[in-house]
């Protein structure tokens, strides 16, 4: 653990984007202080330029500071994304544990599902299950860890197979001790790095997806968001550009942040080391 | 023989996913709150109970579900995927009138996402650590954050409104009764920008996947016997690693079929694009469920179908196949 | 054989002066530098000897010896910028090659000097025929017509005694065994007829029998094209049966060298020394079998492995167990030897319980063993404390996240011993297998190789087994640290009396250990009989052809009283 505290920390782009999350996150928890008017709220004429009066990035076609909508779509962003990718990774863990523990008829079973889930066109099947289902955070959590778990499952997998048959799990097998507690203190946590570096990912993903399914209008009708506002804004480009541009900005850097911390992680959790034959 | 074999396994599999996709379809209906006819027929819609009632009974509603499934099935199988309460027409021909303009859009952006990709990855990949490598790994991890719908927007913000190098929006110029060749021009120059931005995130992963990708098979043993050889690194570079390094490209490339697909619903919502992504917006919009289930069933059926092209591809580059089965 | 030892030894007599001026290869004051950090500043230090043409000079040492390095440092493949030749010479026929430019180095590869590796499995391109590959050696100097190109491929391919060589040229190398693939390696070295070849542990990863043909074919080679040949090994028997010279290496630095009968027979430095009396011989032979009663008796045991199936294709079948019998008695060491995929390691895996035979029984103090099933397995779990196993890869047999101590004291407290006795009795046993009580307290990556392996037999001693299996327990080891725990393995026989099947593939180590032998090919035991019975007149071809590839079979090692 410390070196890999270490290893991440000569990261400095890892490390940046680690301190960045911070702060977005700071900033999304503390919307309430920041903005204490909800985000609904008209503060302003309409159409205001961004740094054109008290509202930093402008306001909409109904007057509502942009800006606050992007403090309090953070909030829905992150929860979506952890929430979602939780859900994701404990079922895809489950299914590649087992699959690649058991292996045999259960392995070709549950690895069939999985294809059949990683075939399906993801964001068209999240946007049938959310409208039908009808848009809420309930739902579109669902329909982000339904279509995002497969690489999960397929990584866990190929991680137990390979761990399965190395000496130490067999010889804990010989030992006798039970296959649960082999898959729990032998194989997982031998198998984790790699997950915690698609799970970094994964919160990238589905904060795109999130913001790609609110763009369509299916977000929550009661909560704003990042994809809620570019969307509401698309048809006014012409008039308004700084609507959908700093909403934009705000996914990117967040997302980009994340994907940042994710290849630290790998980088730190794998080394690699220039693979020098030994003399 | 081996990749008769493997192809016709392949297709056998496709088929079978396709079932699966049918059969789920089926239930996504039935498992929503409510009437299913309510859904068909569209939640906010006008319940029309003549309507309703017809419906019921061509699907069989009052019967016990496995029944219901067979019906289904079996409509399906003959190509009926039911009928388009807004429009009055059946699912199939709305969305197979609008699948060659996606087919056009997501065909191109799918070769000019992996041609460039691949490109850049590799140039990268052989510079690594120079200034080229640096430009193209932070590009390709921009474009790999940012929204297609987003870029789109700003596509059209600054080469239509303020260049007005591209139309930002539809296929054609309805103005311009264009024929001939000048109608494909013009279609062409309507594709640009939408073609463009749907590749960009692609182009993105191929570039990172094939920079990791080469990187590691230059790792590997038989690069070193190839240098050990006295080859020229140019001639390793092409003939020994990159085609290595292209089997997890071809791979992700059939995985990446079906988000590329989801990707047209953004891209071609934001730029009016008349394709089947439009058509699931437009649906959407309307609560016509029929459609949107219609297309959920025939853009998996084009993944299928992409899936199994880069597994018969892959038979041509890797001579293994038999042994990696 | 031991002629070629006898006129090796008058080689030198040409003079020591002239044979350097003369030489092929000369390497002067040669440094490595390695990384910051790395566990030494230097892989090679200061390392000075030659290369003649027509003679093959071995390279030898240890892991970690350095020995690598310096082919890669003559090839001009150091991993840069990280490795770098700090300082010293490489002369190539007068040439210096250290800073030569890398268009003038990439004439010389592959055409005046050639390489052939370890693992002939990875060493070559599966996505190109083995003719292409070829070929491209061929087209470094010259572009031939296709047709004869072609019968030019042939021809070398069959002299590397290929058969076939018209369809192995347009084979993939997915399809050649490891043998073949090392054959073409060799041929692509050889296609240009380079002036010296490096070989490095050419022949590490391959049977033994396949071992003797490599060793032969470089042989003959060398001797028709009168190449000189750097030979990097770690086997003393490999040393004894190809070189003419022979070069030690410890830790990055010379230590000794000169003429093959001198160093083999007549070491003088102490790590010579040392490593000589390591090496297990035929001749080192164990007692004969102690009478004692039978504890496991395996009878007629079958085993089938299918793979590949599908829909529209036959699974392929190995017979990987075929009616397989054996008896092991308290007391006993039970060699079981053969080359890869003969079943060796599938019987010793099928005894443990890691996988369930096809047919047949398997008796442990008279209770059948019934393998897979839920009675099976609480079966398997309560015999777990009389049959333990030792694996081969230090490095892979101990969870890298779990403390020494706890490593020990997971199997006696799965089957309910109590907290303190169970840590009291790790602690005998890390002292028993000669580690520091202090080990209890921490993890695996803090240990060497060999010290691992102690820590692998102590968590089986703790479980106080009377059978062991120690499935190529010593394979991964070098030969020093491979001989302290075989004498580990015989003291745990004598103090505990553990019966002990061992399984190997090295003939050698079997033969210093061992009381009885089974030889095993194609699933089937082919001979069985006492160590020293089954060594002097063997009934089988097939065990006489094991017996004739062992390398350095006809050298007498030395008596050394060297204290390991």
């Amino acid at each position: 653990m410390k070196d890999l505290i270490k290893a991440f920390s000569h990261n400095k782009a890892a490390l940046g984007g680690l301190l960045f999350l911070v702060v977005i996150a700071i900033a999304a928890v503390a919307a309430p202080l920041i903005y204490p008017h909800s985000p609904w709220q008209m503060v302003g004429a309409p159409f205001q330029p961004p740094l054109s009066g008290p509202h930093l990035f402008g306001t909409d076609m109904l007057g509502r500071d942009i800006a606050a909508g992007i403090l309090y779509g953070a909030r829905v962003s992150f929860l979506i994304g952890i929430v979602s990718t939780a859900v994701a990774l404990s079922i895809g863990i489950t299914v590649g544990a087992l699959a690649g523990y058991l292996g045999g008829l259960v392995d070709d079973a549950l690895m069939r599902v999985t294809e059949f889930f990683q075939t399906i066109p993801s964001l068209i099947f999240a946007i049938v299950i959310v409208a039908i289902m009808s848009p809420s955070i309930l739902s579109i959590v669902i329909a982000i860890a339904i279509v995002s778990w497969p690489p999960v499952a397929r990584l866990v997998r190929a991680e137990f197979m390979s761990l399965r048959h190395r000496e130490f799990v067999e010889a804990s097998r010989v030992l006798g001790v039970p296959g649960w507690r082999i898959m729990a203190f032998d194989i997982l946590p031998n198998a984790m790095a790699p997950v915690i570096v698609t799970a970094s990912l994964m919160v990238a993903t589905a904060i795109l997806m999130e913001s790609g399914l609110s763009f369509l209008g299916l977000g929550d009708p009661n909560l704003i968001s990042w994809g809620y506002q570019i969307g509401a804004a698309r048809t006014m480009i012409r008039t308004a550009w700084w609507m959908s541009f700093f909403p934009g900005v705000a996914i990117i850097i967040t997302v980009l942040c994340l994907n940042l911390v994710g290849e630290g992680l790998n980088d730190a959790l794998n080394p690699r080391i220039v693979r020098r034959r030994k003399a | 023989m081996d990749r008769l074999n493997f192809i016709a396994g392949r297709l056998v599999k496709g088929a079978l996913i396709v079932l699966a996709i049918a059969i789920m379809n089926f239930f996504i209906v039935r498992l929503a709150p409510g009437d299913p006819v309510s859904v068909l027929a569209g939640q906010s819609g006008a319940m029309d109970q003549d309507y309703m009632d017809e419906l019921r009974q061509r699907f069989g509603l009052d019967q016990p579900l496995i029944v219901q499934l067979w019906i289904y099935l079996q409509n399906l199988f003959q190509g009926d995927l039911g009928t388009s309460y807004r429009q009055g027409r059946a699912v199939l021909s709305v969305i197979l009138e609008r699948l060659p303009a996606t087919l056009l859009l997501t065909i191109s952006a799918a070769i000019i996402s992996v041609i460039l990709g691949v490109v850049a990855g590799s140039l990268a990949a052989r510079r690594r650590g120079t200034w080229w490598d640096t430009l193209i790994s932070s590009l390709a991890l921009l474009f790999y954050a940012t929204p297609l719908f987003w870029i789109g927007l700003m596509a059209i913000l600054l080469f239509s409104l303020v260049l007005g190098w591209f139309p930002a929006f539809g296929m054609v110029s309805p103005e311009k009764e264009y024929t001939g060749i000048m109608h494909i021009l013009d279609v062409l120059h309507h594709l640009v920008l939408p073609m463009t931005v749907l590749g960009l995130f692609y182009m993105a992963v191929y570039a990172r996947l094939t920079r990791a990708s080469m990187l590691e098979v230059s790792e590997m043993d038989f690069v070193r016997t190839a240098r050990a050889k006295g080859l020229p690194e140019g001639y390793i570079t092409r003939r020994h690693i990159l085609r290595n390094a292209l089997l997890p490209v071809i791979t992700f490339a059939g995985i990446q079929a079906g988000h590329l697909i989801g990707g047209t619903v953004l891209v071609e919502t934001v730029f009016g694009w008349p394709g089947v992504g439009r058509l699931a917006f437009d649906s959407l919009l309307q609560r016509d469920y029929s459609v949107l289930l219609g297309i959920f069933l025939i853009t998996s059926i084009m993944v299928v179908i992409a899936n199994i092209i880069t597994d018969v591809v892959y038979t041509f580059v890797d001579p293994r196949i038999e042994v990696k089965q | 054989m031991s002629a070629r030892l006898e006129t090796a030894t008058a080689a030198p007599a040409t003079g020591a002066g002239e044979a350097a001026s003369q030489a092929l290869l000369s390497v002067h004051g040669l440094s490595i530098a390695l990384p910051p950090g790395s566990d030494r500043p230097f892989a090679v230090e200061q390392s000075t000897y030659t290369i003649e043409r027509g003679s093959i000079t071995c390279i030898v040492g240890e892991s970690g010896s350095g020995k690598s390095m310096t082919a890669n440092a003559i090839m001009g493949l150091l991993p840069q910028p990280y490795v770098r030749v700090a300082e010293g010479t490489i002369h190539f026929d007068g040439k210096n090659l250290v800073g030569l430019p890398e268009q003038q180095l990439r004439s010389i590869r592959g055409a005046e000097i050639s390489m052939i590796f370890q693992e002939p499995m990875s060493a070559l391109n599966p996505l190109m025929t083995v003719g292409q590959q070829v070929a491209e050696v061929l087209r470094k100097r010259e572009r031939l017509p296709e047709r004869e190109e072609r019968a030019r491929i042939a021809r070398l391919l069959e002299s590397m005694d290929l058969p076939d060589p018209e369809r192995i040229q347009d084979s993939y190398p997915f399809r050649l065994s490891g043998g073949q693939r090392q054959r073409v390696m060799i041929a692509m070295a050889l296609a240009l007829s380079p002036r010296l070849l490096i070989a490095d542990e050419p022949t590490t990863a391959l049977d033994v029998t396949t071992q003797k043909q490599i060793l032969s074919l470089i042989r003959e080679q060398q001797r028709e094209r009168g190449m000189g040949v750097m030979f990097i090994t770690h086997d003393f028997g490999v040393v004894a049966e190809i070189a003419d010279k022979v070069v030690v290496m410890e830790k990055g630095r010379i230590v000794e060298q000169g003429a093959v009968a001198e160093i083999l027979n007549h070491p003088r430095h102490p790590y010579t020394r040392k490593l000589i009396s390591a090496v297990p011989t035929l001749n080192d032979h164990a007692s004969t079998t102690p009478e004692s009663d039978v504890l496991l008796e395996v009878r007629s045991a079958d085993k089938v492995f299918r793979s590949g199936g599908g829909w529209f294709r036959k699974a392929r079948e190995v017979h990987a167990l075929n009616q397989v019998s054996l008896t092991l008695r308290r007391g006993e060491i039970l060699g079981l030897v053969g080359e890869s995929g003969s079943g060796k390691s599938t019987l010793a895996r099928s005894i443990i319980g890691l996988n369930p035979i096809d047919s047949g029984e398997i008796h442990f103090l008279g209770e059948q063993l019934l393998g897979g099933g839920r009675r099976g397995h609480k079966q398997r779990k309560r015999l777990a404390r009389h049959i333990q196993i030792v694996f081969q890869d230090p490095y892979a047999s101990l969870n890298p996240r779990r403390k020494v101590g706890a490593a020990i004291t997971l199997g006696p407290l799965q089957h309910g011993v109590p907290v303190a006795e169970a840590n009291a009795r790790a602690k005998e046993m890390l002292s028993f297998v000669g580690l520091d009580a202090s080990a209890f307290d921490r993890y695996p990556h803090e240990f060497s190789g060999g010290q691992r392996q102690r820590i692998g037999i102590a968590r089986a001693l703790a479980m106080r087994p009377e059978v062991l299996i120690a499935d190529e327990a010593v394979s991964a080891l070098d030969v020093s640290v491979q001989k302290q725990v075989l004498g580990l393995l015989e003291e745990i026989r004598q103090r505990m009396g553990v019966a002990i099947l061992f399984v190997t593939h090295d003939l050698r180590v079997a033969a210093t250990i061992c009381h009885r032998l089974l030889v095993m090919r194609h699933g089937q035991i082919v001979e069985e009989g006492e160590t020293s019975t089954l060594f002097a007149a063997p009934r089988e071809d097939y065990t006489r052809a094991l017996l004739d590839a062992v390398p350095g079979i006809d050298w007498q090692k030395p008596e050394l009283e060297e204290n390991l």
